[in-house]
């Protein structure tokens, strides 16, 4: 996997740490901490992170600063989760988003 | 057109060429910058003043070919990375061309790398003769390509792959 | 509780960071030298009690750091020394962040969120999972620009991205996103991410621009043509295919009334098809805020009417950067500094010299909008000011 990693790069050097793992969609995927659940995703090669809520077609990425909502996926079972600006977190559950977020009701006491 | 393409013409490069004269007395820059873009770091780059700029940071650069030694300081300095330094008095077939090159792999000297056209063309295998570094913050080396003489105008970058190029 | 701060920067791009950074210079936040009566202040409204004691300058940045888009451009800047030509963009935002961390007068705020500005002056936050009310004096608004969107059929396949996110994952994250783009769009955004993918190992296919002419530095469009990338004006996509991933796209010519010329037609195999057809000032705030706004093309879309000190239409709200018309980030960040000057001596700060700062910013702004390139910003801006004094 880590073919999709730049290792060699002629202005920029990436210190990325120790290998950390998160679960999409149930299977286990290789992270590093400090990197975005969608650059993760993307250096596993998983591009599709949802799904349209009425014609069900895949959708991905697009601006990647946490301000179009195309990359929204569940997250720790909170929908509309914007993985492009969310870090990852080693253990987290990822999964795809089909069509609009369910927010599940919090009642205190 | 370079407008249309990116690729500048013959017309673009004979308003930037030195003379002859001067390119037989030895290594000479051609600044291949041909639009007013708000830009001067190449007026600071030359410590001997062969670079400057009438006007605002607006005006194309002009050389003084009689100033320019052909030390090729400017090169890694051109944000645009459109200065080249051509030194025609090299050897009777061969002639220097001193590009910058912001790539990985960096190519050694002695190392054969392709060279390219303007518009990308492969224009055959050289022999890098030197590689300099920018420095640490600036990180653009300069690449001095030995190339036969009748090509030296046309060499404007290298393509360099670790299994040969 | 409320937090009182003197002026707040919204944004810590290259214009937020300038802003701060000049209104600490000018001494935001070190005087406080009359705090009843600056936090009063009477433009934004009252009815704050007690105030606590409050920070000069607060920034306020959505990323979880500052430096906006700046850590991503790996390519060296253009302009004069002022505006640190010759560095690297992400080396320009470092040392620029480094500053305002340095800066004692300043307070960063990163992961946060603003959440709307109301008629009373406050400000909501959302920062560290909490909303937070803050009273400033004065607001500097520099929420910079998101990527604009193209209509094609298949544009929302997976693998058709913003270009700058593609910077993103590419440049801040070490990711190849890609292995083979085709790009659209010979803006300056289009040909430098064109170089920088190629920089990173991947290849580009094709640049296409709908304009008969390129749009961006030609220097930018020499560099990567003679890499081999082909940059084809007058091209535009008619399509993007494939089985729920960007397999490919189909491209054309396209006449003088942008019209596809039959028979031109080409398949363009690929994974990855980036859009880098403009940008759009995040002006959200500034239209909540109330602020006047006006569409101005030149400009880029609809920003906040601001006058020659960049104050909007509302008094002690300030604009800077993209989210007043789109530029290049070394005007980004000399309008930020005058926004922060004209801010800080708004409340009485550098008597002195903020007259001196504030011609200076403004000649470099001219200087760097003088040239061919500057012509729409020029435009743009005469249509602002008419407007502005009306």
């Amino acid at each position: 996997m880590n073919s999709l990693r730049i290792e060699e790069h002629p202005v920029l050097s990436f210190e990325r740490g120790e290998k950390i793992t998160f679960f999409f969609n149930g299977r286990e995927i290789d992270a590093y901490p400090n990197e975005t659940i969608a650059a993760a995703l993307h250096a596993s090669g998983v591009r599709k992170l949802g799904e349209s809520p009425v014609l069900h077609r895949p959708r991905g990425l697009f601006c990647a600063i946490g301000n179009c909502s195309s990359c929204f996926m569940i997250v720790d079972n909170q929908p509309n989760m914007r993985v492009c600006v969310m870090k990852v977190k080693s253990g987290m559950h990822v999964e795809e988003q089909k069509g609009k977020g369910e927010l599940e009701l919090i009642v205190e006491n | 057109m370079l407008i249309n393409d990116g690729i500048p013409t013959k017309e673009d490069i004979v308003k930037v060429t030195p003379s002859d004269e001067r390119f037989a007395e030895g290594p000479v820059v051609i600044v291949e910058c041909f639009q007013e873009i708000p830009c001067d770091p190449c007026v600071k780059a030359c410590k001997r003043g062969a670079i400057t700029m009438s006007g605002d940071i607006n005006a194309l650069p002009v050389v003084d070919y009689t100033l320019c030694n052909g030390c090729g300081n400017c090169i890694s300095l051109c944000p645009g990375l459109a200065i080249f330094v051509v030194d025609k008095t090299y050897s009777d077939d061969f002639a220097l061309v001193k590009l910058p090159y912001e790539y990985v792999p960096v190519p050694q000297a002695g190392q054969r790398v392709m060279a390219l056209s303007r518009a990308g063309e492969e224009l055959g295998c050289y022999e890098v003769v030197r590689v300099t570094t920018g420095g640490k913050k600036n990180m653009t080396y300069t690449i001095s390509l030995a190339v036969p003489q009748e090509v030296v105008m046309e060499v404007r970058e290298v393509r360099y792959t670790r299994n040969g190029s | 509780m409320i937090k009182n701060v003197e002026i707040m920067v919204i944004g810590g791009g290259p214009a937020g960071l300038c802003a701060a950074l000049s209104a600490s210079d000018l001494g935001v936040g070190i005087s406080a030298p009359d705090l009843g009566v600056g936090i009063s202040a009477p433009d934004l409204g009252v009815g704050i009690s007690a105030p606590d004691l409050g920070v000069g300058v607060l920034l306020v940045e959505r990323d979880d750091v500052a430096g906006g888009q700046l850590v991503k451009q790996t390519h060296k800047f253009f302009g004069s020394e002022k505006q640190y030509a010759g560095d690297r963009g992400i080396h320009i935002g470092q040392m620029l962040v480094e500053k305002a961390q340095a800066d004692s007068n300043i307070e960063i705020w990163t992961d946060s969120t603003v959440l709307g500005i109301y008629e009373d002056g406050v400000v909501t936050v959302l920062h560290e999972d909490k909303h937070i009310k803050v009273k400033p004096e004065r607001i500097i608004i520099a929420t910079g620009a998101a990527e604009k969107f193209l209509a094609f059929p298949g544009n929302d396949l997976p693998g058709i991205y913003g270009a700058g996110a593609v910077q993103t994952l590419m440049n801040v994250a070490g990711v190849k996103p890609a292995e083979r783009v085709l790009m659209v769009g010979a803006g300056n955004i289009g040909l430098i991410v064109s170089y920088q993918l190629k920089q990173a190992g991947i290849d580009v296919v094709a640049v296409i621009e709908g304009q008969p002419k390129i749009g961006g530095y030609l220097v930018h469009a020499s560099k990567i043509r003679r890499a081999g990338i082909p940059v084809l004006t007058r091209h535009t996509i008619l399509e993007a295919y494939g089985n729920g991933r960007v397999e490919g796209a189909l491209i054309t010519e396209i006449d003088e009334s942008w019209l596809p010329i039959p028979g031109t037609e080409r398949k363009i195999v690929c994974d990855t098809i980036c859009l880098a057809v403009g940008l759009s000032p995040l002006t959200e705030l500034a239209w909540q805020a109330g602020c006047e706004m006006g569409f101005i093309r030149e400009l880029s879309g609809h920003v906040p009417i601001f006058d020659e000190n960049l104050e909007t239409t509302c008094p002690g709200i300030y604009c800077a950067g993209d989210v007043c018309g789109i530029e290049e980030a070394s005007s980004a960040m000399v309008e930020g500094r005058l926004a922060g000057i004209n801010a800080a001596a708004s409340l009485g700060y550098g008597v002195s010299e903020a007259e001196k700062f504030r011609k200076d910013a403004m000649i470099e702004l001219e200087e760097l909008r003088s040239g061919d390139m500057g012509g729409h910003i020029r435009v743009g801006l005469e249509k602002m000011y008419a407007r502005c004094k009306k």
